[in-house]
């Protein structure tokens, strides 16, 4: 990093200027489509800038965890191909996937999204296991709050498939969609400088000194956190990034 | 009778029949096979004559001899420093080409340029396997301190400076920046955050509508709308003849810097 | 007993419905999007690039390296494994011989040009709707080629010939059924990629063949439009 490039655009941040010329709390445009995979039980594409990515949902049947014998199961899985940023490899996930992964997945459990229980089918033996896969086309940065809206739009696109014999037949899809009550919506305030930003840009992801990930439902109650980055962040900071995020998931929330 | 299947200055693609007959003759990014000249990569017909070839309008930068370019230090070696010139090849700069000054051996040499410091450097060689040297010994070449880079389409650098650097001089007169474009496709921008980010929308408009007829003028408006302020100096000749006039193998297109504008005059055909 | 007409309607000879972009992918030098029936494939090109490790390198010529993949939730059946398969890495390989016989990398000696392709929907012919947009972004990233790479299936259902089979005449239960995906340079007609499993006489085959060469062309055409859209 070019620490005379990190002043001179943190001198930038300080007037409320982004290297695109957004402010700093300002999010790039977004759109949302959902049921763009034919084969997949529920899908949806975000787009915001330059960053474009697909989410997947597969449905199979499976055995149930012992500990929650009558609870269905989500499965969460980041896959960054080098296709879509030449910083990423071929091979297994790396740090950035599994953190990614992980974040989602928490703020989609912990708001209780997904009623799981009504994913049992038979306690014990046989639940539905719900596969969220998040797949970058071109990414341009804010991997986690983009992941997660796909990931939501995708959880209320999807669709049963028929049980036939107690195996899916995903030749005839049911009407009947996934029990979702809440939406948990994800955002990410970063920290360069002084300054504090949302919706970062691989370029300006470079520059980042510490953020934080917050997951933020309907009535604002927060769900879910993860503070990533080198430097520390002090308390009034992070209350006020927390601010921030619950100003911010209002208007993502519109777009699903 | 030879004939042309394709209009000068048409976008063509590999494998497209650009002539057919033997009274055209094939040049760069053009093959004969059997009556017909065919394009081998994607580019614009230009036709000379009874000369055909193509001229590359994407992919990555082609090092020559005697561009300008902007690179980045990544590695310090025994008496020199390795760049990523933004090309499939990263470039030396050795020590006696570093500076005026003299660098004695063993020295720091992060002392002069450090990891992550980008600079303005000429190519003075490039060998059949692309080993690349760079100096920094000539007006205009330098560390760049403070600003910011952005990439660019390098088939597009040509346009973003425009004739005599008459583009590229519009914007700066506008904005008030500094700006340095490499013939690599990076260019660097120092100014007011405000009016920074007026010549980097200003330099990717160029760059998507490269090939618009009349683009001086647009950008004239565009800056004059986004600045508020007239432009005043009038463009010597507006340009309406598009793209990519200057035959790319005598590596002769213009070059800018923004300190030493007398640079133009030193760059010679290689 | 001969099929008489295919299930979604098609003539013979006719392939699904085909959309093609390119420069899809903005960090990548080079990308294409091939899209044909329910398969989609997008493909991005990166480099020349130094390749590493430096064994690797040939000071004569660059490096063509392809990767192919399926995302988790591209298939029509069950969840894919993410990560590599025996299958992906033979498809990988193919596909690298399908395009390496157009591709002119002499002027990048040490480099390597990395092709990536990823499937988002499969519905039979995947790793031909990839060597597409493979070949869509190849020619994108500028790189030296002398035609495109058109690829499609040809095969026999029910002792019928017929070109660009889905995944439910691949699964057709009376008769033989055979796939045989067939890449080719359209203006040589020299055919880079050859596979096939299934049952099928000879003279059938040489039949197959001989009619998949239009589509074939027509598909190129297809390509090379959506590159001159891109630089409209």
């Amino acid at each position: 990093m070019n620490q005379d490039f990190k002043n001179h655009m943190c001198q930038a941040l300080k007037k409320n200027v982004r290297m695109d010329g957004r402010k700093n709390d300002e999010f790039r445009k977004i759109t949302v489509q959902t049921g763009v995979i034919a084969g997949a039980e529920g899908s949806a594409k975000v787009t915001c800038g330059d960053t474009e990515l697909i989410v997947g949902i597969k449905m199979n049947v499976g055995t149930p965890y012992p500990d929650t014998p009558d609870a269905g199961v989500l499965m969460t899985g980041a896959e960054l191909y080098p296709m879509s940023n030449p910083q990423f490899e071929v091979g297994p996930p790396g740090d950035i996937a599994i953190e990614t992964a992980r974040v989602i997945d928490r703020g989609i459990r912990e708001s209780g999204a997904i009623d799981t229980k009504k994913l049992c089918i038979e306690a014990g033996e046989k639940v539905w296991m719900v596969c969220l896969d998040i797949a970058p086309v071109n990414l341009d940065g804010n991997l986690i709050d983009l992941g997660a809206l796909g990931a939501i739009a995708a959880l209320r696109n999807a669709k049963f498939p028929e049980l036939k014999d107690g195996k899916p037949d995903y030749k005839h899809i049911s009407k009947k969609a996934l029990p979702i009550s809440k939406i948990p919506i994800e955002i990410t305030v970063s920290k360069i400088g002084e300054s504090f930003l949302v919706d970062l840009t691989n370029e300006e992801e470079k520059f980042v000194d510490a953020r934080l990930t917050v997951a933020v439902l309907e009535d604002d109650t927060l769900c879910a956190m993860q503070k990533g980055g080198d430097s520390p962040l002090t308390q009034d900071e992070i209350l006020m990034m927390i601010d921030l995020a619950i100003k911010k998931s209002k208007d993502l929330r519109k777009l699903l | 009778m030879g004939k042309l299947l394709v209009k000068d200055k048409e976008v063509v693609v590999p494998g497209e029949v650009i002539a057919d007959g033997m009274d055209y003759l094939p040049s760069f990014g053009t093959y004969r096979q059997n009556e017909k000249i065919m394009a081998n990569r994607l580019g614009l017909l230009s036709v000379d004559g009874k000369v055909v070839k193509t001229i590359a309008i994407s992919g990555r930068y082609i090092p020559r001899r005697n561009d300008v370019i902007i690179g980045r230090v990544f590695d310090i070696l025994m008496s020199g420093w390795r760049m990523d010139i933004n090309s499939a090849y990263s470039a030396v700069l050795m020590m006696q080409e570093a500076s005026f000054k003299f660098i004695q051996k063993g020295a720091d040499l992060s002392k002069f340029f450090a990891l992550d410091d980008y600079v303005v450097a000429k190519i003075i060689r490039v060998t059949s396997q692309n080993l690349i040297d760079l100096t920094m010994k000539g007006p205009g070449l330098r560390k760049l301190d403070g600003g910011k880079i952005i990439s660019i389409n390098t088939h597009k650098v040509p346009r973003v400076i425009g004739k005599q650097g008459s583009m590229v001089s519009m914007i700066k007169d506008a904005t008030g920046c500094r700006i340095t474009v490499g013939q690599n496709g990076l260019v660097w921008i120092n100014g007011e955050p405000e009016q920074e980010s007026i010549a980097v929308s200003a330099i990717k408009k160029i760059e998507s509508e490269a090939h618009h007829p009349g683009l001086t003028d647009e950008i004239k408006v565009f800056l004059e709308k986004r600045t508020g302020k007239k432009i005043v100096k009038a463009i010597p000749q507006p340009e309406n003849k598009p793209i990519f006039k200057k035959p790319e193998n005598t590596g002769a297109h213009n070059s800018e810097s923004v300190e030493v504008p007398e640079q133009k005059v030193m760059r010679k055909s290689q | 007993m001969t099929l008489k007409k295919r299930p979604d309607g098609r003539k013979f000879d006719q392939t699904r419905k085909v959309e093609a972009k390119a420069g899809v992918i903005k960090n990548a030098d080079g990308s294409g999007f091939f899209k044909i029936g329910n398969t989609s494939a997008y493909a991005a090109v990166y480099g020349p690039k130094e390749l590493f490790p430096r064994n690797k390198q040939d000071p004569k010529k660059g490096l063509l390296r392809c990767n192919y993949n399926m995302m988790p939730f591209s298939g029509a059946g069950d969840r894919v494994r993410p990560g590599p398969s025996r299958r992906s890495k033979e498809i990988s390989m193919v596909t690298q011989k399908a395009l390496l016989p157009v591709v002119d990398l002499s002027n990048c000696p040490n480099a390597v040009v990395d092709v990536f392709i990823e499937l988002t929907e499969t519905d039979a012919g995947s790793r031909c709707a990839g060597i597409c947009a493979a070949s869509i972004a190849l020619a994108d990233a500028g790189i030296t080629m002398k035609d495109m790479v058109s690829a499609v299936s040809a095969g026999i259902v029910d002792n019928q010939v017929l070109v660009d089979l889905d995944y439910q005449e691949e699964a057709y239960e009376t008769g033989d059924v055979a796939d045989i995906p067939v890449a080719m340079i359209p203006n040589t007609e020299e055919i880079t990629l050859l596979q096939m499993d299934g049952r099928i006489s000879k003279e059938d085959f040489k039949k197959a063949l001989e009619m998949v060469k239009q589509p074939l062309k027509d598909l190129a055409e297809i390509q090379r439009k959506a590159l001159k859209e891109k630089y409209k």
